[in-house]
């Protein structure tokens, strides 16, 4: 897409085999890597095709309800007393987060390649819900694999899958949650690889997915440039996101890299703490290695096993993390920080009470981190927060997590 | 000449085919696998493939899923697998011992690590099911320094140029992966099989193992007529399932299951 980025884009990460320095990369079975390839030569293809580009954007437009606002939160700025708050509204978008920025774009791709079936992974639910949506759109059969726990957890948006068509297999196999999911959607995609279409939901997985779905999100980023100029007259001082596989986050801060005056923070789960081993932040305290399909830092131990991870928010529950992430933490051109369960429900009350916008448990650990980063700053500074998706599926894990009953 | 290069030399020379068992190393508990190697050996197991329990077993079927699960409940890591390799040689110099798995593990220990400690257990081949050729070069090149064979699988939808490139990294043999799916899953057609196996041969002169859907002494048979040796692993390891509370019995059954595929393949 470097049509899109007309003057002065110079980082061009990854290379032509997907790798982010040491990170990303292709590592698959044998069996799926001539579909990887097929995958990625449409990708390339269309991703110049300007009439495929229009299509998109007429999607993102029509369907999707973009360009979401990008909100000025001034109540909760001034009661932070420091930076202005703006957030990018991506709980605004069709099915409620930024997840179908992504599925609108692979499921036209998958149009393009003649595939008939769609498989998705989904953690809390949210893009399994994004890729139901277009698949019913689309007519194509839809398969989404889900851990057994977070089936449990997430019942609203498996319930909504169905309603939308959707086959949703719950997975028993391991941790029970996202990864887990991603097994068995790989394990799928190996044995019906000729009619089968597999949308990925983050920035992670085998080249070129890390790419690809950074490419779909990176609409998030552009748009929030373009009016941060226009309603601030100045570009962002930094930019604060949520980190799973981290998808969103690389939608907001792609657009935005080669402005090195403009910070990038992206905020991992710590869940009970970081020092207490169960947590999700595999950035703030894990370690290279391989899983699904790419090098990137991992919860693992000493023998390379994965270890299960835990966060109040099923979308952060996840042990690896986009290879470009850790790259761009090595490079120390983003920061990488992390926010705990209860700290992330104390920005999920504060966002709900303080401007009338309930928010996602996952972008509620950007909100938490915000709110201890925007007193440290000046008035006349700008935070950018995605605030990627809505909280309307996170009522029945609040209600539980504080002993309340309807 | 390695340990896999002799076998399968040896093997031709006599005009026999490979029988390949596949286990899971610690699955039932880590005491159940080094015996077990032995017996099969007895039984006419030629080489084996030696599996390292993983949390994530991307590619592989309900049935290695359980038994890595089992294994790792009892902790048997890449580390404990190795010792188990190392205890195997101690009585047996003989058979070929290949460790197949993941490569997290790997990429945790460290290639130089890991090429040096499966150098001291004096392990003969590597198949690393996640490791394409493309990002094999800083592993294969440790591993082959110190005389140890990485094995990749090929599977249908692999084309010619991609054998090539097998044929150019790899070593000792390469194993074709019979189906389109995870291990354990569906039925061999052989035709099919020797179509592709005709593909194969015009691109490598490495023997070929084929596997998945091997389940019985017949199919070991078919196989054998047509491939350079016989994997086996699914079909070992559901007699350990359905025998989790009599091990022994599930020991019987593994041998006897061995002890046909090898009479049908010699006939």
């Amino acid at each position: 897409m470097t049509e899109r980025y007309p003057q002065g884009h110079k980082y061009d990460m990854p290379d032509a085999r997907g790798h982010f320095g040491p990170y990303g990369g292709i590592f698959v079975a044998e069996t799926l890597m001539p579909a990887i390839t097929e995958l990625n030569e449409a990708y390339q293809r269309y991703m110049q095709d300007p009439e495929f580009i229009a299509e998109l954007d007429a999607d993102l437009r029509d369907y999707v309800g973009r360009p979401s606002p990008l909100y000025l939160a001034e109540r909760w700025s001034r009661e932070l007393g420091g930076a202005q708050i703006y957030l990018k509204r991506e709980d605004l978008n069709h099915t409620g987060a930024h997840k179908v920025n992504n599925t609108v774009g692979q499921a036209l791709l998958a149009k393009r390649m003649g595939k008939t079936r769609i498989i998705a992974e989904t953690g809390a639910g949210q893009h399994g819900v994004a890729t139901a949506t277009v698949a019913a759109r689309l007519g194509l059969e839809c398969v989404v694999y889900m851990g057994a726990v977070d089936v449990a957890r997430q019942a609203l948006n498996v319930y909504r899958m169905k309603l939308l068509g959707a086959t949703v297999v719950p997975v028993e196999s391991g941790s029970k949650t996202l990864k887990d999911a991603l097994n068995e959607a790989l394990r799928d995609w190996v044995t019906n690889i000729d009619n089968t279409f597999y949308i990925i939901g983050t920035v992670a997985g085998p080249h070129p997915y890390p790419a690809m779905v950074r490419d779909f999100q990176a609409v998030i980023g552009r748009e929030a440039k373009q009016q941060c100029i226009a309603q601030a007259g100045r570009l962002p001082d930094a930019l604060v996101a949520c980190v799973g596989g981290g998808s969103n986050a690389i939608g907001l801060f792609y657009p935005f890299i080669d402005d090195k005056s403009v910070k990038m923070i992206g905020v991992e789960a710590a869940g009970d703490g970081v020092e207490t081993g169960r947590h999700s932040a595999p950035l703030c305290a894990g370690r290279p290695g391989v899983l699904h399909g790419n090098r990137t830092y991992l919860m693992a131990d000493d023998d390379g096993e994965i270890i299960e991870t835990h966060s109040i928010s099923a979308g952060l529950d996840y042990p690896g993390v986009g290879p470009e992430h850790a790259w761009l933490k090595d490079t120390g051109r983003a920061q990488y920080v992390n926010i705990t369960d209860d700290e992330a429900l104390a920005g999920f009350h504060a966002l709900t009470r303080m401007e009338g916008i309930i928010p996602a448990l996952e972008s509620s650990h950007a909100l938490a981190y915000a709110m201890k980063l925007a007193p440290t700053m000046r008035k006349d500074q700008i935070i950018i927060i995605n605030l990627s998706g809505r909280g309307d599926k996170d009522m029945h894990t609040i209600m539980q997590r504080e002993g309340i009953s309807l | 000449m390695s340990r896999l290069a002799n076998k399968f030399a040896d093997l031709k020379a006599s005009g026999r085919k490979a029988l390949i068992p596949f286990i899971t190393a610690g699955d039932p508990y880590p005491e159940f696998t080094v015996p077990l190697l032995h017996e099969m050996v007895a039984a006419g197991a030629d080489v084996i493939e030696l599996g390292v329990p993983f949390s994530d077993p991307m590619a592989d079927g309900p049935v290695i899923q359980r038994a890595s699960e089992r294994a790792l409940s009892h902790h048997t890591g890449l580390r404990k697998v190795l010792s188990m390799a190392m205890e195997f040689r101690k009585t047996d110099q003989d058979t070929p011992l290949v460790l197949m798995g993941y490569l997290n593990p790997i990429e945790i220990m460290g290639y130089e690590d890991f090429a040096n400690a499966a150098q001291r257990a004096d392990v003969d081949g590597v198949l690393t099911v996640d490791l394409p050729p493309e990002e094999s070069e800083a592993c294969v090149s440790l591993l082959r320094e110190r005389g140890i064979d990485q094995i990749f699988l090929l599977a249908p939808n692999t084309n010619a140029e991609r054998i090539q490139k097998m044929d150019a990294v790899g070593s000792g043999y390469l194993y074709y992966v019979s189906l389109k799916g995870v291990t354990g899953a569906g039925h061999l057609d052989t035709a099919d099989v020797e179509q592709k196996l005709q593909l194969i041969r015009q691109n490598t002169a490495l023997p070929v193992g084929v596997g998945f859907g091997v389940k019985d002494a017949d199919t070991a048979k078919t196989i054998a007529a047509i491939a350079d040796g016989v994997v086996v692993g699914s079909a070992l390891i559901s007699k350990i399932e359905a025998n989790l509370d009599d091990p022994q019995q599930a020991r019987h059954e593994i041998i006897t299951l061995l002890k046909s595929m090898r009479e049908a393949m010699d006939v």
